[in-house]
């Protein structure tokens, strides 16, 4: 589904992101760890169109993406959430997510009709019940609780229906409780909407719990990859980044 | 759009098309009737300006170029080319949609202080070619001779009564469009680009296409205003084009409020006001401006209008919120 060939990508001397190969099978649920300055969300940016890599190819099925604009990439099938919610704060979550589904359906710019569409509105329900947001339709987004901004987040990119999606810390910022729900309703669309589902995580319990594989960025290279066992031993991600004392633990 | 929905604004306008007809005849005599046509050009263009400022978060200091350059293509093409006047109205639209489509390619790129400094920039521009095309424009005298207002369709505009009709019809039609238009999908585009221009390019929008569309728009209806001023006045003048339409438009809307569809229309009624009142004071009233100015931006920040909706809003939701308390 999305297949990563030598990345590059230098912000003036310093090399962000060093000749990363990476291979996401279709439907997977993939974390991607490592430690800060890793390269995980520059990674995002480069694949999402946010940033123009310097070299390699992005194949998004057999369509190579790299360089695309964001507008583009999304047009092909791929969304995103970001680290710190990005949603829009004098709008009601209804009107965020209606807004979003316009975008999807290319209905945004449509001068004729009336905001909000009634064509619209089936899968802006189902989008709003599948992040649980449907009992705060009406409130503004920028008074929703910070788990509730992420969750909008997610939902924006889930209107677009993607074929990939892409989550930056989905659980950032949370406590303990919060964050086993929000990686649960994760888990549960990715489990309800059979799309590629690739998330940046540092709490390692969710990350071994949840992710079929893992990928892990060390200085902008691949350090390991492979299932939550393979990489829970390898000798250079233990070094590296998990210790020699890390245990996955069900923490809650 | 529901035809319920279209048909009750229609009978929403009609109603205040109606009633617009008949205050003259409360209020007998030119001075009514002359506010009303001056605050039908500002109400335009203030509302043009507010599709921007209010729901595109895009800060136009220049926008009164579109009110000059309505004012002086209309009264050219009815002095030098002899064309009918809904012919000049629709070919200043057209222009005006020219103008703001290159000037808008080249603006809309920039953000915040820089796109608010480049339209600025463009005004002044226009504004010199104003004053230096003398044999065309008249310069710094503006243009002399009159505008003709030949008959159309029986309207006669050198009537004032005939006049201030077709000012209240034009100023209601263009509320009319201007409000759908913010209403519509592309409305609500809108306000998401005003509120996180990066998300939306993540919703696979092309940013720049949407606020283009935008910026012709309000140029256009912002000469429209220009236009309604040119007709009242006979002439076009360069101060039509200057910055300070620019800035009075700004205070309109800010006096109105940002964030209320009508707040712009609010906004022209009180500067018109307390221009009138003040003027017939003393000579001070940029002094007097300036301290109402400073109580808009310290006190009532959304705004008259902004101001009223929001706490008729509260209450309604306090209300709400007792209603579900006592089930």
């Amino acid at each position: 589904m999305l297949r990563i060939e030598n990345l590059r990508k230098s912000f003036g001397g310093v090399s962000a992101m060093n000749g990363v190969s990476l291979n996401f099978a279709e439907g997977s649920l993939t974390a991607i760890i490592g430690p800060n300055g890793a390269g995980k969300t520059t990674f995002f940016n480069l694949v999402t169109g946010a940033f123009k890599p310097d070299a390699g190819t992005i194949l998004l099925g057999d369509e190579d993406i790299a360089g695309l604009s964001p507008p583009e990439v999304v047009r092909r099938g791929m969304a995103r959430a970001f680290q710190i919610a990005s949603i829009y704060p004098t709008l009601t979550v209804r009107e965020s997510i209606f807004g979003a589904v316009n975008a999807h359906r290319g209905w945004h710019a449509r001068l004729g009709r009336r905001f909000p569409l009634a064509e619209a509105k089936a899968q802006a329900d189902e989008v709003m019940e599948l992040v649980k947001l449907d009992s705060r339709a009406d409130t503004v987004s920028g008074y929703l609780s910070h788990g509730d901004q992420k969750l909008l987040d997610i939902a924006l990119a889930l209107a677009l229906e993607p074929r990939v999606l892409l989550l930056d810390e989905p659980t950032a910022g949370m406590g303990p409780e919060e964050r086993w729900q929000m990686i649960e309703t994760v888990h549960a669309l990715w489990e309800r909407k059979h799309m590629t589902l690739i998330f940046i995580e540092h709490d390692m319990d969710i990350v071994f719990r949840y992710a079929q594989t893992i990928r892990v960025l060390s200085y902008g290279t691949v350090l390991a990859e492979g299932t939550p066992d393979e990489v829970r031993q390898h000798p250079k991600v233990i070094e590296a980044y998990l210790g020699s004392h890390f245990e996955h633990t069900d923490s809650r | 759009m529901r035809r319920s929905t279209v048909l009750r604004d229609v009978a929403f306008a009609v109603g205040v098309l109606a009633i617009l007809s008949v205050l003259p005849f409360v209020f007998p005599g030119r001075h009514f009737s002359d506010f009303v046509i001056r605050m039908s050009a500002f109400a335009v263009f203030a509302t043009s300006l507010n599709l921007l400022i209010g729901y595109g978060g895009m800060v136009s200091f220049g926008h009164g170029l579109f009110y000059g350059l309505g004012a002086y293509s209309f009264a050219l093409l009815m002095q030098k080319a002899g064309t009918s006047i809904p012919m000049a109205f629709l070919l200043t639209m057209l222009i005006s949609a020219g103008v703001a489509t290159l000037i808008g390619a080249i603006c809309i790129r920039l953000k915040e202080i820089y796109f608010s400094f480049l339209t600025l920039a463009f005004q002044m521009l226009v504004h010199s070619l104003i004053i230096a095309w003398t044999p065309l424009t008249g310069g710094d005298q503006g243009l002399t001779g009159g505008v003709p207002r030949p008959p159309f369709l029986g309207i006669r505009l050198d009537d004032p009564h005939h006049l201030y009709l077709f000012c209240c019809f034009v100023l209601v039609a263009s509320l009319f469009v201007m409000y759908h238009f913010v209403q519509s999908p592309f409305g609500y585009t809108l306000r998401m680009i005003r509120d996180n221009p990066r998300r939306v390019g993540f919703l696979g929008i092309q940013v720049w296409r949407i606020r283009l569309l935008a910026f012709v728009v309000a140029g256009i209806f912002g000469s429209v205003g220009g236009l309604l001023m040119s007709l009242f006045v006979s002439s076009a003048y360069p101060d039509f084009a200057y910055w300070t339409i620019s800035g009075e438009g700004v205070f309109m809307v800010l006096m109105g409020g940002i964030g209320v569809f009508l707040g712009p229309l609010v906004g022209a009624v009180v500067l018109l006001l307390l221009s009138d009142i003040v003027t017939g004071l003393t000579e001070y009233f940029g002094l007097v401006l300036g301290v109402v100015i400073l109580c808009f931006a310290l006190g009532l920040r959304k705004g008259l209008l902004g101001t009223l909706w929001e706490a008729w809003r509260d209450r309604r939701r306090a209300g709400a919120g007792l209603a579900a308390g006592k089930h």
